[in-house]
């Protein structure tokens, strides 16, 4: 597999806030440890791609931040995790308050079976927007902001399910933003997208890191090569997951990685 | 020649099987069928306008048989007042709230038992509880509560199978926008189970108004003079009024027994209808985007 890194360089250099960050973290699913003391920062502005093979725990990862992992009993989380230096597993934080800062879009695209405008319209509603002037303004913001409005814009009351798969998925991007999040954390949004819809969400990721933080976990090496400005790699070793083996400027990590595990990962020698 | 009788014998031996399973079907179809029939045929006689919309007289020998539709409707009614409610939110609990551990199991456990219990034993208990203990007397409402409680065992178990059913991609897409767990069961979870959640529903009307067992002990009474005014009535109900008429009343007309069958299985049969032409909507609607 040979990695295209002409995109990698052409991107502005990383503010270097830290937006959210984990600290000696560890999960377990009852006995078994899905990941082992990780510490990574997630930079503001900017795209952390979270690369390694099926199983590794990328995903279990990516759902620390919203704390999605919660649905899942049987969880057990040590460490910290901190948005904006706050440890967002701490007593006296409000998860839905949280999930509004940290938006998710999900693998498979996942539009509620409602009119597009009603999508997009779903979470202001919940949190408290009646206002229809109000709501339409945020839709038309969000579907622009997601690039789909020139698509939909004439069939608002139509069911989200007629659109296509790749509409569908910056739908539910346009839905995420609707709720003004800070960080959108993304779990292989392509994964179910044919080339031509994975590269519109992948322009779209760029546009929107102008203004929020993502994180995104990739099976795609070249979509983690193209599109993201820093990347993790974690990996699995016979019975223990959740390792962390390397991260940095995805530039460094693609041209020049530090450890032999990355370079065989990256250039197509496992996984 | 070996190879010859050894494909005649599994020739035969596959026509003595295709038999055997033909006759057990037809031993299945054929009572249903004649006794379908022999509803129509004697009782289609005894339909009338007046049958329908009178009140009977002379022992239900002449007149209508009115009171017992109404009767049947109210309880149907009754019935799902209650049992529905409660039911939809036992089956929330249960599937969305619940912790999985013994006591959740065991519960889940209980109430799918709960359609094994003969109905008799539930009128027995609607007598203790409805009419004694609440002083709620041989009414209209100790029937309703009485048949409720048996209609719970299937519409907490509808609700709950319909409430699991919903994928959970749309929970997570909820969540994942901030949503609390009752907007997202509010707004995503119930809408997308009701058509599940109707249909057990309706199905539970339709064993209401074919129970007799249970009514008979509450409140159900062969004659009234005047029909219910308040739930604490007493009412007449169609399966009671076929028992009655069947069995009671010398020198009963065939045809009119046969016609009181033939409202009751009307009545009935239309709801387990309803209730397909719900859930074959429902699956059209959310294959077809």
């Amino acid at each position: 597999m040979s990695i295209n890194i002409e995109m990698v360089d052409k991107k502005a250099p990383i503010s270097g806030e830290i937006r959210m960050s984990t600290r000696d973290l560890s999960l377990f699913y009852g006995n078994f440890q899905a990941l082992r003391k990780i510490t990574l920062d997630i930079p503001e502005n900017a795209i952390t791609a979270v690369i390694g093979p099926s199983g590794c725990g990328k995903s279990t990862f990516l759902r620390l931040f919203n704390r999605m992992n919660d649905l899942i009993t049987g969880v057990r989380v040590e460490g910290r995790v901190e948005l904006d230096g706050v440890d967002i597993y701490g007593k006296d934080i409000d998860v839905v308050e949280l999930r509004k800062r940290v938006g998710m879009v999900f693998q498979k695209p996942n539009p509620f079976p409602m009119s597009v405008f009603e999508n997009v319209a779903f979470g202001p509603k919940r949190h408290g927007k009646k206002n229809r002037l109000e709501l339409e303004d945020i839709v038309e913001k969000s579907l622009k902001q997601a690039a789909l409005w020139d698509e939909v814009k004439d069939k608002l009351n139509q069911s989200a399910l007629a659109l296509s798969g790749g509409q569908q998925q910056r739908l539910c991007i346009a839905r995420v933003l609707a709720v003004e999040p800070e960080v959108i954390l993304m779990d292989e949004p392509c994964s179910a997208l044919d080339p031509q819809a994975t590269l519109r969400i992948e322009d779209l990721m760029r546009s929107l890191a102008e203004n929020y933080t993502i994180v995104i976990v990739t099976h795609n090496m070249q979509q983690a090569a193209r599109a993201s400005d820093m990347s993790a790699f974690f990996m699995m070793e016979e019975d223990r997951a959740g390792i962390l083996v390397e991260r940095g400027p995805t530039a460094e990590i693609f041209t020049n990685p530090k450890d032999k595990r990355t370079e065989d990962y990256i250039t197509g020698r496992f996984g | 020649m070996t190879t010859r009788t050894g494909a005649a014998s599994r020739q035969i031996s596959q026509q003595v099987a295709y038999g055997f399973l033909i006759a057990a079907t037809a031993v299945v179809v054929i009572p249903v069928l004649v006794i379908i029939i022999q509803i129509v045929v004697i009782g289609a006689d005894a339909i009338s306008c007046d049958f329908l919309s009178q009140a009977p007289s002379q022992a239900g020998k002449a007149g209508g048989i009115f009171p017992a539709i109404l009767g049947t409707f109210y309880l149907m009614l009754g019935t799902i007042i209650v049992a529905l409610p409660v039911g939809v939110l036992a089956g929330v609990y249960l599937s969305e709230y619940a912790r999985d551990n013994w006591l959740t199991r065991t519960v889940n456990m209980a109430i799918v038992n709960l359609a094994g219990v003969p109905s008799i034993v539930y009128g027995l208990f609607g007598l203790g509880v409805f009419v004694l203990m609440f002083h709620f007397g041989m009414s209209l409402l100790s029937a309703s509560l009485t048949l409720a409680c048996q209609a719970l065992a299937m519409t907490v178990t509808t609700s709950r199978e319909a409430i699991l059913a919903v994928p959970r991609e749309y929970r997570e897409g909820s969540l994942a926008v901030g949503s609390t767990r009752w907007q997202t069961i509010r707004h995503i979870v119930l809408p997308q189970a009701m058509p599940g959640i109707i249909t057990g529903a309706v199905l539970a009307m339709s064993r209401a108004a074919g129970e007799t067992a249970p009514i008979l002990v509450v409140g159900a009474a062969f004659f009234l003079p005047g029909l219910p005014h308040s739930p604490f009535d007493q009412f007449m109900a169609l399966p009671y009024h076929l028992y009655t008429v069947a069995a009671h009343i010398p020198g009963m007309s065939r045809t009119t027994i046969w016609g009181v069958a033939l409202v009751l299985l009307a009545v009935v049969l239309s709801f387990n209808v309803l209730a397909t032409i719900i859930r074959l909507r429902s699956r059209k609607r959310r294959y077809s985007t």
